[in-house]
Protein backbone atom coordinates (compact mmCIF):
# COMPACT_ATOMS: atom_id res chain seq x y z
CA UNK A 1 0.00 0.00 0.00
CA UNK A 2 1.51 3.62 -0.56
CA UNK A 3 0.47 6.75 1.59
CA UNK A 4 -0.75 9.24 -0.19
CA UNK A 5 1.08 13.16 0.58
CA UNK A 6 -1.27 15.54 0.71
CA UNK A 7 -0.25 16.75 -2.73
CA UNK A 8 -0.55 13.83 -4.17
CA UNK A 9 -4.30 13.41 -2.68
CA UNK A 10 -4.99 17.05 -4.53
CA UNK A 11 -3.15 16.03 -7.39
CA UNK A 12 -5.49 12.64 -7.55
CA UNK A 13 -8.67 14.20 -6.36
CA UNK A 14 -11.20 13.59 -9.29
CA UNK A 15 -9.65 9.96 -9.54
CA UNK A 16 -10.32 9.36 -5.90
CA UNK A 17 -13.98 11.10 -6.10
CA UNK A 18 -15.26 8.31 -8.49
CA UNK A 19 -16.98 5.79 -6.92
CA UNK A 20 -15.26 3.26 -8.75
CA UNK A 21 -11.62 4.65 -8.25
CA UNK A 22 -11.07 5.82 -5.61
CA UNK A 23 -8.03 5.83 -3.11
CA UNK A 24 -7.77 1.92 -4.23
CA UNK A 25 -8.10 2.60 -7.64
CA UNK A 26 -5.44 5.44 -7.31
CA UNK A 27 -3.02 2.74 -5.30
CA UNK A 28 -3.43 0.12 -7.71
CA UNK A 29 -2.84 3.20 -10.68
CA UNK A 30 0.59 3.91 -8.77
CA UNK A 31 1.63 0.44 -8.58
CA UNK A 32 1.38 -0.47 -12.08
CA UNK A 33 3.25 -0.96 -15.04
CA UNK A 34 1.91 -0.15 -18.61
CA UNK A 35 4.04 -0.11 -21.98
CA UNK A 36 3.04 1.91 -24.74
CA UNK A 37 4.34 0.59 -28.15
CA UNK A 38 4.89 3.18 -30.54
CA UNK A 39 5.31 7.22 -29.34
CA UNK A 40 3.18 8.14 -32.32
CA UNK A 41 -0.23 9.53 -33.48
CA UNK A 42 -1.95 6.71 -31.03
CA UNK A 43 0.82 6.49 -28.42
CA UNK A 44 1.21 10.44 -27.48
CA UNK A 45 -1.92 10.97 -26.31
CA UNK A 46 -1.95 7.89 -24.09
CA UNK A 47 0.96 7.88 -22.93
CA UNK A 48 0.22 11.60 -21.81
CA UNK A 49 -3.35 10.36 -20.23
CA UNK A 50 -1.25 7.63 -18.36
CA UNK A 51 1.38 9.72 -17.48
CA UNK A 52 -1.21 12.24 -15.62
CA UNK A 53 -3.50 9.05 -14.13
CA UNK A 54 -0.14 8.56 -12.40
CA UNK A 55 0.59 5.10 -13.78
CA UNK A 56 3.71 4.33 -11.50
CA UNK A 57 5.60 3.07 -14.54
CA UNK A 58 5.06 3.58 -17.98
CA UNK A 59 7.85 2.31 -20.49
CA UNK A 60 7.20 3.82 -24.10
CA UNK A 61 8.76 2.04 -26.97
CA UNK A 62 9.69 3.84 -30.45
CA UNK A 63 13.25 3.60 -32.93
CA UNK A 64 12.10 6.99 -34.48
CA UNK A 65 13.08 10.71 -34.09
CA UNK A 66 10.22 13.49 -34.47
CA UNK A 67 9.89 14.43 -37.53
CA UNK A 68 7.72 18.12 -38.66
CA UNK A 69 4.98 15.93 -39.94
CA UNK A 70 4.36 14.02 -37.18
CA UNK A 71 3.31 17.35 -34.62
CA UNK A 72 -0.04 17.66 -36.55
CA UNK A 73 -1.18 14.77 -34.33
CA UNK A 74 1.64 13.35 -31.83
CA UNK A 75 0.97 16.18 -29.32
CA UNK A 76 3.25 14.55 -26.94
CA UNK A 77 6.78 15.88 -29.43
CA UNK A 78 6.71 19.65 -29.65
CA UNK A 79 8.23 21.94 -32.70
CA UNK A 80 11.56 22.33 -30.19
CA UNK A 81 12.06 18.60 -30.11
CA UNK A 82 12.27 18.07 -34.09
CA UNK A 83 15.12 15.36 -34.41
CA UNK A 84 15.04 14.23 -31.09
CA UNK A 85 14.31 10.53 -30.20
CA UNK A 86 10.92 9.68 -29.63
CA UNK A 87 11.23 8.41 -26.33
CA UNK A 88 13.30 10.88 -24.96
CA UNK A 89 10.95 13.46 -25.92
CA UNK A 90 7.81 11.24 -24.57
CA UNK A 91 9.85 10.87 -21.72
CA UNK A 92 10.35 14.62 -20.98
CA UNK A 93 6.56 15.36 -21.13
CA UNK A 94 5.65 12.46 -18.92
CA UNK A 95 7.75 13.53 -16.41
CA UNK A 96 6.94 16.98 -16.56
CA UNK A 97 2.74 16.05 -16.44
CA UNK A 98 3.58 13.88 -13.13
CA UNK A 99 7.05 13.58 -11.22
CA UNK A 100 5.33 10.08 -9.81
CA UNK A 101 5.59 7.94 -12.92
CA UNK A 102 8.87 6.47 -13.90
CA UNK A 103 9.91 6.38 -17.54
CA UNK A 104 11.33 3.37 -19.34
CA UNK A 105 12.35 4.37 -22.57
CA UNK A 106 13.19 1.74 -25.35
CA UNK A 107 14.26 2.99 -28.43
CA UNK A 108 13.63 -0.13 -31.05
CA UNK A 109 11.86 -1.59 -33.38
CA UNK A 110 9.98 -4.39 -31.98
CA UNK A 111 10.64 -7.71 -33.86
CA UNK A 112 9.67 -11.26 -32.76
CA UNK A 113 13.06 -11.70 -31.30
CA UNK A 114 13.19 -8.99 -28.81
CA UNK A 115 9.07 -8.46 -27.95
CA UNK A 116 8.89 -10.92 -25.67
CA UNK A 117 11.64 -9.33 -23.11
CA UNK A 118 10.29 -5.91 -24.11
CA UNK A 119 6.77 -6.44 -22.71
CA UNK A 120 7.52 -8.85 -19.98
CA UNK A 121 6.40 -8.12 -16.20
CA UNK A 122 4.28 -4.86 -17.88
CA UNK A 123 0.43 -5.38 -16.27
CA UNK A 124 -0.92 -4.01 -19.57
CA UNK A 125 0.35 -3.26 -23.01
CA UNK A 126 -0.97 -0.45 -25.13
CA UNK A 127 -0.43 -1.11 -29.48
CA UNK A 128 0.35 2.86 -30.52
CA UNK A 129 1.58 1.10 -34.03
CA UNK A 130 0.76 1.85 -37.69
CA UNK A 131 1.69 -1.20 -39.51
CA UNK A 132 -0.19 -4.95 -39.88
CA UNK A 133 3.04 -7.06 -39.02
CA UNK A 134 3.85 -5.52 -35.52
CA UNK A 135 0.09 -5.33 -34.73
CA UNK A 136 0.21 -9.28 -35.18
CA UNK A 137 3.14 -9.37 -33.67
CA UNK A 138 1.84 -6.93 -30.23
CA UNK A 139 -1.32 -9.79 -30.36
CA UNK A 140 0.49 -12.99 -30.91
CA UNK A 141 3.30 -11.87 -27.90
CA UNK A 142 0.99 -10.53 -25.62
CA UNK A 143 -1.26 -13.58 -26.21
CA UNK A 144 1.43 -15.86 -25.50
CA UNK A 145 2.75 -13.83 -22.08
CA UNK A 146 -1.03 -13.74 -21.04
CA UNK A 147 -0.55 -9.94 -21.05
CA UNK A 148 -3.65 -7.98 -21.70
CA UNK A 149 -3.38 -4.87 -24.46
CA UNK A 150 -5.60 -2.65 -26.10
CA UNK A 151 -5.40 -2.96 -30.14
CA UNK A 152 -5.65 0.43 -31.97
CA UNK A 153 -6.16 1.68 -35.78
CA UNK A 154 -6.73 5.16 -37.00
CA UNK A 155 -7.02 6.31 -40.66
CA UNK A 156 -8.20 9.48 -42.03
CA UNK A 157 -11.53 9.79 -40.00
CA UNK A 158 -11.56 6.16 -38.82
CA UNK A 159 -10.75 4.54 -35.90
CA UNK A 160 -11.20 1.11 -34.26
CA UNK A 161 -10.03 -0.25 -31.06
CA UNK A 162 -10.23 -3.42 -29.12
CA UNK A 163 -9.47 -4.67 -25.54
CA UNK A 164 -7.53 -8.27 -25.72
CA UNK A 165 -7.67 -10.08 -22.29
CA UNK A 166 -5.74 -13.61 -23.30
CA UNK A 167 -7.51 -16.42 -23.88
CA UNK A 168 -10.63 -15.43 -22.55
CA UNK A 169 -11.79 -12.86 -25.29
CA UNK A 170 -11.37 -12.51 -28.78
CA UNK A 171 -7.84 -11.60 -29.92
CA UNK A 172 -7.01 -9.59 -32.90
CA UNK A 173 -5.64 -12.94 -34.64
CA UNK A 174 -9.50 -14.15 -34.28
CA UNK A 175 -11.11 -11.17 -35.89
CA UNK A 176 -8.10 -10.07 -38.56
CA UNK A 177 -6.60 -13.39 -39.65
CA UNK A 178 -3.25 -12.80 -41.17
CA UNK A 179 -2.05 -9.24 -42.66
CA UNK A 180 -3.67 -8.12 -45.42
CA UNK A 181 -1.34 -9.10 -48.75
CA UNK A 182 1.21 -6.83 -49.51
CA UNK A 183 1.42 -4.37 -52.74
CA UNK A 184 -2.26 -3.87 -53.00
CA UNK A 185 -2.35 -0.42 -51.66
CA UNK A 186 -0.43 2.41 -50.84
CA UNK A 187 1.62 2.62 -47.48
CA UNK A 188 0.60 4.14 -44.55
CA UNK A 189 2.94 7.28 -44.86
CA UNK A 190 0.61 8.04 -47.55
CA UNK A 191 -2.51 7.76 -45.95
CA UNK A 192 -4.27 10.70 -43.90
CA UNK A 193 -5.11 10.92 -40.45
CA UNK A 194 -7.58 14.03 -38.98
CA UNK A 195 -4.94 14.51 -35.67
CA UNK A 196 -7.90 14.73 -33.33
CA UNK A 197 -8.92 11.13 -34.58
CA UNK A 198 -5.70 9.74 -33.16
CA UNK A 199 -6.47 11.85 -30.00
CA UNK A 200 -9.96 9.99 -29.46
CA UNK A 201 -8.73 6.92 -30.46
CA UNK A 202 -5.62 7.04 -28.52
CA UNK A 203 -7.28 8.10 -25.35
CA UNK A 204 -9.78 5.65 -25.47
CA UNK A 205 -6.86 3.10 -24.82
CA UNK A 206 -5.42 4.95 -22.23
CA UNK A 207 -9.21 4.86 -20.84
CA UNK A 208 -8.95 1.20 -21.25
CA UNK A 209 -5.52 0.77 -19.46
CA UNK A 210 -6.96 2.88 -16.35
CA UNK A 211 -10.14 0.90 -16.26
CA UNK A 212 -8.36 -2.56 -16.58
CA UNK A 213 -6.01 -1.20 -14.02
CA UNK A 214 -8.72 -0.12 -11.27
CA UNK A 215 -11.13 -2.55 -12.23
CA UNK A 216 -13.94 -0.04 -12.75
CA UNK A 217 -16.87 -0.83 -15.37
CA UNK A 218 -15.69 -3.36 -17.85
CA UNK A 219 -13.03 -3.23 -21.07
CA UNK A 220 -13.71 -3.40 -24.60
CA UNK A 221 -13.65 -7.31 -24.77
CA UNK A 222 -15.40 -9.09 -27.32
CA UNK A 223 -15.88 -5.84 -29.11
CA UNK A 224 -14.40 -3.71 -31.72
CA UNK A 225 -15.44 -0.26 -31.14
CA UNK A 226 -15.16 1.65 -34.73
CA UNK A 227 -15.77 5.02 -34.91
CA UNK A 228 -16.32 7.16 -38.54
CA UNK A 229 -15.52 11.28 -37.38
CA UNK A 230 -17.21 12.68 -40.31
CA UNK A 231 -20.97 11.73 -39.64
CA UNK A 232 -19.35 11.02 -35.86
CA UNK A 233 -21.01 7.47 -35.29
CA UNK A 234 -19.86 5.08 -33.15
CA UNK A 235 -20.14 1.44 -33.31
CA UNK A 236 -19.62 -1.40 -31.16
CA UNK A 237 -19.21 -4.51 -32.74
CA UNK A 238 -19.78 -7.81 -31.17
CA UNK A 239 -16.84 -10.22 -31.24
CA UNK A 240 -16.45 -13.94 -30.02
CA UNK A 241 -13.15 -15.53 -29.52
CA UNK A 242 -12.36 -17.68 -32.82
CA UNK A 243 -12.73 -21.78 -32.18
CA UNK A 244 -9.99 -21.91 -35.20
CA UNK A 245 -8.02 -18.87 -34.06
CA UNK A 246 -4.04 -19.69 -35.00
CA UNK A 247 -2.83 -18.47 -31.97
CA UNK A 248 -5.68 -18.50 -29.55
CA UNK A 249 -7.30 -21.65 -30.03
CA UNK A 250 -6.96 -24.86 -27.74
CA UNK A 251 -4.93 -26.07 -30.65
CA UNK A 252 -3.05 -22.81 -32.13
CA UNK A 253 -1.15 -23.43 -35.15
CA UNK A 254 1.39 -20.27 -34.32
CA UNK A 255 3.05 -21.30 -31.21
CA UNK A 256 6.24 -19.27 -32.12
CA UNK A 257 6.57 -15.83 -32.61
CA UNK A 258 7.65 -14.89 -36.24
CA UNK A 259 8.01 -11.70 -38.09
CA UNK A 260 5.01 -11.10 -39.94
CA UNK A 261 5.53 -9.28 -44.23
CA UNK A 262 5.30 -6.01 -43.95
CA UNK A 263 1.87 -4.69 -45.21
CA UNK A 264 0.56 -0.84 -45.60
CA UNK A 265 -2.70 0.40 -44.21
CA UNK A 266 -5.13 2.13 -46.63
CA UNK A 267 -8.55 0.78 -47.11
CA UNK A 268 -11.45 1.78 -49.52
CA UNK B 1 -37.59 -10.25 -55.39
CA UNK B 2 -35.76 -8.19 -52.32
CA UNK B 3 -33.55 -9.35 -49.45
CA UNK B 4 -33.47 -7.50 -46.67
CA UNK B 5 -30.20 -7.89 -44.35
CA UNK B 6 -28.14 -6.25 -41.64
CA UNK B 7 -24.93 -4.31 -42.78
CA UNK B 8 -22.98 -3.08 -40.21
CA UNK B 9 -25.89 -2.12 -38.02
CA UNK B 10 -27.74 -0.41 -40.95
CA UNK B 11 -31.11 -2.31 -42.40
CA UNK B 12 -30.33 -2.54 -45.99
CA UNK B 13 -32.54 -4.21 -48.84
CA UNK B 14 -31.20 -5.60 -51.60
CA UNK B 15 -32.60 -6.44 -55.22
CA UNK B 16 -31.10 -9.78 -55.36
CA UNK B 17 -32.81 -13.60 -54.12
CA UNK B 18 -29.34 -14.68 -53.94
CA UNK B 19 -25.95 -13.64 -53.67
CA UNK B 20 -22.68 -15.12 -52.38
CA UNK B 21 -20.16 -12.98 -49.72
CA UNK B 22 -17.64 -11.92 -52.47
CA UNK B 23 -20.77 -10.72 -54.83
CA UNK B 24 -22.35 -8.73 -51.55
CA UNK B 25 -18.79 -6.70 -50.91
CA UNK B 26 -18.97 -6.05 -54.65
CA UNK B 27 -22.32 -4.79 -54.18
CA UNK B 28 -21.61 -2.53 -51.25
CA UNK B 29 -18.73 -0.96 -52.55
CA UNK B 30 -16.41 -2.39 -51.16
CA UNK B 31 -13.18 -2.16 -53.59
CA UNK B 32 -10.77 -3.93 -51.42
CA UNK B 33 -12.21 -7.19 -50.23
CA UNK B 34 -8.44 -7.85 -48.75
CA UNK B 35 -8.73 -5.62 -46.59
CA UNK B 36 -12.18 -6.42 -44.86
CA UNK B 37 -12.96 -9.53 -42.10
CA UNK B 38 -16.49 -10.73 -42.84
CA UNK B 39 -18.70 -11.41 -39.61
CA UNK B 40 -21.94 -13.06 -40.31
CA UNK B 41 -24.83 -13.26 -37.49
CA UNK B 42 -21.71 -13.09 -35.26
CA UNK B 43 -19.63 -15.91 -36.83
CA UNK B 44 -16.37 -15.75 -38.48
CA UNK B 45 -16.43 -16.05 -42.23
CA UNK B 46 -13.03 -17.53 -43.49
CA UNK B 47 -11.90 -15.64 -46.07
CA UNK B 48 -11.64 -18.82 -48.86
CA UNK B 49 -15.24 -19.23 -48.10
CA UNK B 50 -16.66 -15.34 -49.19
CA UNK B 51 -16.90 -16.99 -53.09
CA UNK B 52 -19.19 -19.70 -51.58
CA UNK B 53 -21.37 -18.43 -48.78
CA UNK B 54 -24.79 -17.45 -49.72
CA UNK B 55 -26.17 -14.17 -47.78
CA UNK B 56 -29.69 -15.16 -46.89
CA UNK B 57 -32.64 -12.98 -46.03
CA UNK B 58 -32.20 -12.01 -42.49
CA UNK B 59 -28.39 -12.34 -41.99
CA UNK B 60 -26.62 -9.53 -39.98
CA UNK B 61 -23.09 -9.12 -41.67
CA UNK B 62 -20.33 -6.90 -40.51
CA UNK B 63 -17.43 -5.82 -42.95
CA UNK B 64 -14.46 -5.06 -40.09
CA UNK B 65 -11.68 -3.26 -41.96
CA UNK B 66 -7.66 -3.40 -41.73
CA UNK B 67 -6.50 -0.14 -39.72
CA UNK B 68 -3.02 0.65 -39.33
CA UNK B 69 -2.20 4.09 -37.77
CA UNK B 70 -0.37 5.55 -34.90
CA UNK B 71 3.48 4.60 -35.29
CA UNK B 72 6.07 2.79 -36.93
CA UNK B 73 7.54 1.23 -33.37
ZN1 LIG C 1 -7.52 -15.46 -31.11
Amino acid sequence: MIDFTESQLERYSRHILLDSVGVEGQQKLLGSRVLIVGAGGLGAPAAMYCAAAGIGTIGIVDADAVEVSNLQRQIIHFTDDLGSAKVSSAREKMEAINPDVTVEPVKAFVNASNIVDIIEGYDFVIDGTDNFATKFLINDACVMQGIPFSHGGILRFNGQTMTVLPKESACYRCVFHKPPPKNMIPTCSEAGVLGAVAGMLGTVQAAEALKYITGAGDVLADALLTFDALPMNFRKVRLKRNPNCAVCSERPSITELRDEEQAACDLK
Amino acid sequence: MIMKLTINGEKKEVARESMTVKELLAHQGVEMPDMVSVQINGDFLERDAFDSRIVREGDEIDFLYFMGGGSSA
